[in-house]
């Protein structure tokens, strides 16, 4: 049994702080993610590989409040799921990226509110492996 | 180039039908709009039609009207479909092709929300919901403009309430605005009895040259213009990993720009209009975009009625997608079909109380797809 990632190449892991795996355009600088070959802004194919940056704001956001279709979802569902929340995750001066949020309390969430990168467990695979993907807390939680 | 009239409407109305196959639904609309119309199916030159539920297209409704050999287009463009279905087979008159043809959505979804099959970490992780989207971009709407959970809730009320006056409705019981903030979070601002469900049903139109639509009926309709735009780099759309910082305009705002542009009027000529309200944030947003009034000014709009069967600017007369649910390839063409029964003043006990001369229809659709009509008389 071991931690793997739910999708290889999506982020750097293990590390002391873990970064997202993006792509940057290098005929005019649009950053997108996860890594695509071609350049959603300008169609351009030369993409570098880049690090993404591992704090930002909270942009915007909602909840999940019922647990979502099997398949694709891979969570617990049923009596063990547990409401979560989505978001935007603003990267300055990069993009902004979908994530799961590690807290859902609407009380608790607010637009603009600094956040920072985390890699959570999300499931076991089949052979007893932990899959693990990524996700934003607000920042020094 | 040819000008396009409306001549027939016809609907299998919405909701859950056990007894009928998905191509029987179809057929009763095509049907329908051909009686309305005074013609038979052996009188359509073309035919252009959409389904999402049936696995040999919608051309399969063809075995139960009988099969004569025509030219049928199928098109999807998801929730767009109905004003690219209207694109494509007006598009045929205009050019000369044909001079009479029928375009026909319909579908017979499960019970349920939509599904994306995204097998990558963004499905796996639960972040492939389109309600996420919904969500996300009235919360943030909410923040910039100060929209209040209430105006959220009284669009809904409203279109529940103009359901209730149409017998083609799916939900036809009138809510509250009090019931409606009662019921629990779908994806927050969002509440349960906010948002619309796939559903069953199907609508058909008969189009004709507008120098002969006299010949099929005394109350034609007019196409004025017809626009359909998919997004830009920056535009902030359903069912992506990453959005830019950068943001754009959406396909619904310059399709709404071309669409007036092209019908040669502005917002305020307009006397009803049917918008995309997959849920009540939608259509508060899409009120903007389509340019009926300012971003925030919804609040108080909506608060005086303004959007209400006799208010100034009267939207989603048979109750949106909120009370008909969503069969996606039928759904844009039912805001056409409402629009010609309130233009001919059929519209029942939920016709506006104002002699209807135009009106205006959007759709919206993923992955950033907008379709736009205007209709006069």
């Amino acid at each position: 049994m071991a931690r793997v990632p739910v999708q290889k190449g999506i982020f750097a892991w293990p590390s002391a702080e873990p970064r997202l795996l993006g792509g940057r355009c290098k005929d005019c600088g649009t950053y997108n993610f996860p890594f695509q070959t071609g350049c959603p802004a300008c169609g351009g194919t030369g993409i570098e590989n880049v690090e993404l940056a591992s704090r930002g704001t909270l942009w915007t956001w909602t909840t999940q409040n019922y647990p979502p279709p099997v398949p694709p979802f891979l969570g617990a569902v049923g009596d063990d799921f547990e409401p979560y929340a989505a978001g935007y995750v603003e990267l300055p001066g990069q993009i902004r990226v979908a994530a799961r949020l590690l807290e859902h309390d609407p009380e608790k969430l607010e637009i603009g509110m600094p956040m920072e990168l985390r890699i959570v467990p999300l499931a076991k695979d089949a052979e007893g492996n932990e899959l693990m993907t990524f996700a934003f807390a607000p920042a020094g939680a | 180039m040819q000008d396009v009239a409306i001549v027939g409407v016809g609907m299998h109305p919405f909701g859950r039908w056990p007894n009928e196959n998905c191509l029987e639904i179809g057929a009763a609309a095509v049907r329908a709009a051909l009686k309305d119309a005074g013609i038979e199916w052996k009188d359509a030159q073309f035919a252009v039609g959409g389904t999402y539920t049936h696995w040999e297209n919608a051309d399969g409704l063809t075995r139960y009207l009988g099969l004569t050999g025509i030219q049928f287009q199928n098109v999807l463009n998801n929730c767009a479909t109905g004003g690219s279905m209207l694109s494509a087979g007006a598009n045929l008159i205009r050019c000369g092709a044909f001079d009479l043809g029928v375009v026909v959505g319909f579908d017979k979804h499960e019970r349920g929300a939509f599904t994306v099959p995204d097998e990558t970490y963004y499905g796996k992780s639960g972040l492939a919901l389109t309600i996420h989207y919904f969500g996300m971009k009235i919360n943030r709407y909410m923040h910039l403009h100060g929209i209040s959970e209430e105006t959220l809730a009284r669009v809904a009320a409203k279109n529940y309430e103009n359901g209730s006056k149409n017998p083609n409705a799916w939900r036809t019981k009138a809510l509250s605005v009090e019931e409606i903030l009662a019921s629990p979070y779908v994806a927050y601002p969002l509440r349960q009895y906010m948002f619309c469900g796939p559903d069953e049903g199907g609508v058909a139109l008969v189009l004709a040259r507008a120098d002969q639509a006299h010949k099929y009926t005394d109350k034609p309709v007019f196409l004025k213009a017809n626009q359909v735009r998919t997004r830009r780099y920056g535009a902030f759309e359903v069912n992506q990993p990453t959005a830019p910082i950068e943001l754009r305009e959406g396909p619904t705002q310059y399709a709404s720009r071309a669409a007036f542009e092209q019908a040669g009027i502005g917002p305020t000529d307009i006397d009803i209009a049917q918008l995309q309200d997959t849920e009540a944030g939608a259509e508060v947003m899409h009120m903007a975009e389509n340019g009926f009034c300012k971003d925030g000014e919804q609040e108080a709009l909506i608060a005086a009625g303004a959007t209400k069967l006799g208010g100034r600017i009267p939207i989603n007369t048979d109750g949106g997608c909120i009370a008909n649910g969503e069969p996606v390839a039928a759904s844009g063409l039912r805001q056409i079909h409402e629009s010609v029964l309130q233009m001919r003043g059929r519209a029942g006990r939920r016709q506006v109380p104002k002699d209807v001369k135009t009106a205006y229809t959007q759709v919206y659709g993923a992955p950033g797809v907008a379709a736009v009509n205007i209709l006069t008389r």
